[in-house]
């Protein structure tokens, strides 16, 4: 089945300058979106995945830039748009953004529906009059999960709880009438029972708003639920790509090990949790060989010398490491990970 | 078996009101519970339930309104002696949720570790000082020359092992943390977990462990309260409390789990709680014990008639 690309990322680089030195935040990554599909990026802080996604939008910081490769979108490389009239094409119609804290990221001082109505009559221009705006702007209410949007409209920020103010900031990217939805962690500031209900909300917009949906998160246990695919990024660079199914039932990368044993929902009580010892490289300094390679306890000798290619497990399925060489000895993944699918565990 | 143990804290009919006269809000509405020494005691619940705050009303740092903390046999909240205040400060600590925001930025980890010291014993020469912070940092696998860096220096993971520091200094009986974890990224939260875990193993030290998410305390706490504003609705031992929950909110609170296997998550259905289904008004609930060691809040006819309403969940919820 070959699906249609909405955004192709090709041997991208980005740099930040910092104090005369310079850091190597994305690594030659190349990605394919497909169109409809919900994928997540998967990486710990500082793994470069919300950089990722910023030059996607243009949001990069003032001393970060893209030093080559392609970001393709509509036919468009966006990786050479400077200006921000350029950008402003792009951002919120095409792509819309979905911030980690809906405490901060909405504006305190307008109601909620002013705030909708803004991005409506920005983005959808010919919608008509004022009455037509407030309408759109209920239904979009409506459709995340608020009730009673005629009072809600005209109330403030701070009478809102946490779910629910995120609730308001799914709505007004909704009304930019974008395509793509980029998720930066949109639930980690919230309690999990909010956290499952916001899930579901976004699995449901996707398919009623037609979306392609880019999640971002440092859990790989919270995507299982709304990834079709899985990315998991290492040190600025994708380690790993598959379906969900692939990453979590067949994982081959030792990093997607690491991220996987190390979750609390499948400790066993009275036993250490896995953790992953060390930290990440520095990105100031050339990386060479495998990233992971220094953090691994079973590396290859070979890890430490050179980078891996990527190694195809199937058509949806690849991996950077040298396990995959048919010259490589066989490791099993740690055994705590590798029956996820007949998992036993909570009520 | 929990007879046998010894009781560290007693806490009866707990009421926390903020304000007063018509603005009054009572965020905790009568709770009770027992901690043991040595176990983890965890108090899960949602942001509001009250959860923070009984954690905080034993630490006194807020007034209660009505019933009794009893911390060693002697009451702890209201007006005590001044002795015991002091005993109380050393033997009970805290570790908070976010290490970005709970240490002093313009201070040294030195200070930082050693302030609660300097607080209890001002007459300790430096030398001791000093020696005893480079044991709380070696203890929470800190280098011993971190001591004279900033907060800004470390990852969160580091700061949080320098807030646990802080707490160890003082030689504490039971810490309380709040949600120590939450802040973190999950590869450092097993981190932390091991570092809390081991630290109880060789010191026996007593936790409240205060957490939104049950798969957390499922694998760290002993024994489990559910809060839901304001009231406990379920207490049991971790296990008993994952295979046999039984209020309709704990329900909720074990569906709303991520599970790492895709195809369950997908075909899984969430249970979400909806306090309409009681009929408290005419029929009010009480706390009892309706299995062995675990206590639920709930009238009598829904423990004769079971609460309705979340049974066909259950088949999704693997069990």
């Amino acid at each position: 089945m070959k699906q249609e690309t909405i955004l192709s990322v090709r041997d991208l680089n980005i740099k930040f300058t910092l104090r005369g030195r310079v850091l190597h935040a994305i690594r030659n990554v190349s990605l394919d979106v497909y169109k409809g599909e919900s994928i997540a990026v998967v990486g710990e802080s500082g793994s470069g995945k919300s950089v990722l996604t910023k030059s996607f939008m243009g949001l990069l910081d003032g001393n970060g830039f893209i030093s080559s490769g392609e970001i393709l979108y509509d036919g468009k490389d966006l990786a050479k748009y400077k200006t921000e009239r350029e950008w402003q094409k792009i951002r919120g119609g095409e792509i819309a953004m979905i911030m980690q804290d809906p405490m901060t990221s909405l504006n305190p001082l307008k109601t909620i529906g002013e705030q909708i109505a803004e991005a409506v009559r920005l983005h959808q221009p010919d919608i008509g009059g004022r009455e037509a705006v407030r309408n759109k702007v209920y239904s979009y209410l409506r459709d995340v999960g608020i009730r009673k949007p005629e009072i809600r409209y005209r109330q403030y920020p701070h009478e809102f709880s946490g779910g629910m103010r995120q609730r308001v900031v799914i709505a007004i990217a909704l009304a930019c009438n974008p395509r793509i939805l980029i998720c930066d962690e949109p639930t980690t500031a919230l309690d999990v029972t909010i956290q499952a209900q916001i899930m579901r909300l976004l699995k449901d917009l996707k398919v009623k708003y037609d979306l392609t949906i880019l999640f971002i998160t440092h859990d790989l246990g919270v995507v299982a639920n709304i990834a079709d695919r899985v990315a998991v990024m290492y040190a600025g660079d994708f380690v790993e790509i598959g379906t969900a199914e692939d990453v979590f039932y067949d994982p081959r990368h030792p990093y997607t090990w690491a991220l996987l044993s190390s979750l609390p929902q499948l400790g066993q009580k009275g036993e250490e949790l896995f953790t992953i010892k060390g930290t990440p490289p520095s990105l100031y300094k050339a990386i060479e060989g495998d990233a992971f390679a220094p953090r691994n306890p079973r590396a290859l000798k070979i890890d430490f010398l050179m980078a891996p290619p990527y190694f195809e497990i199937s058509e949806t399925h690849r991996a950077k490491t040298w396990l995959l060489d048919p010259r490589a000895p066989k490791l099993e993944p740690p055994e705590g990970i590798r029956n996820l699918k007949n998992l036993e565990v909570l009520g | 078996m929990s007879t046998e143990r010894e009781v560290l804290l007693d806490v009866k009919d707990l009421h926390v009101t903020f304000g007063n006269g018509k603005k009054a809000f009572e965020a905790v509405r009568g709770v009770s519970f027992q901690v043991y020494r040595g176990e983890t005691f965890g108090i899960v619940g949602e942001s509001g339930s009250g959860k923070t705050t009984i954690g905080r009303a034993i630490m006194r740092i807020h007034p209660t309104s009505a019933g009794d903390i009893i911390y060693k046999g002697n009451r702890i909240n209201g007006r005590i002696s001044r002795q015991l205040d002091r005993q109380i400060i050393q033997e009970i600590q805290m570790i908070f949720q976010d290490p970005m925001a709970s240490l002093n930025e313009r201070a040294k980890v030195d200070y930082i570790v050693s302030e609660g010291l300097l607080n209890m014993n001002k007459k300790m020469s430096n030398e001791e000082r000093r020696k005893k912070v480079q044991r709380a940092l070696a203890e929470v696998g800190l280098l011993p020359e971190f001591a004279s860096r900033f907060p800004h220096e470390f990852s969160g993971g580091q700061r949080q092992r320098i807030g646990i520091a802080r707490a160890l200094i003082m030689e504490p009986e039971c810490i309380i943390a709040d949600e120590p974890i939450s802040a973190l990224d999950v590869s450092i939260r097993a981190q932390v977990l091991n570092l809390l875990a081991s630290l109880q193993k060789s010191r026996g030290i007593t936790y409240i462990f205060i957490a939104h998410d049950l798969s957390v305390m499922r694998y760290f706490s002993d024994r489990i309260a559910v809060v839901y504003k304001g009231r406990i609705v379920e207490l049991a031992e971790t296990e008993e409390l994952i295979a046999h929950a039984t209020h309709p909110y704990t329900r909720s609170l074990l569906s709303a789990i991520p599970m790492p296997d895709p195809i369950r998550e997908r075909e899984k259905k969430l249970t979400v709680y909806d306090p309409s289904i009681h009929d408290y008004d005419r029929n009010p609930p009480r706390w009892q014990e309706f299995r062995p060691g675990h206590f639920i809040l709930a009238n009598d006819r829904e423990i004769k008639e079971g609460f309705g309403g979340t049974r066909e969940t259950e088949a999704e919820m693997g069990k």
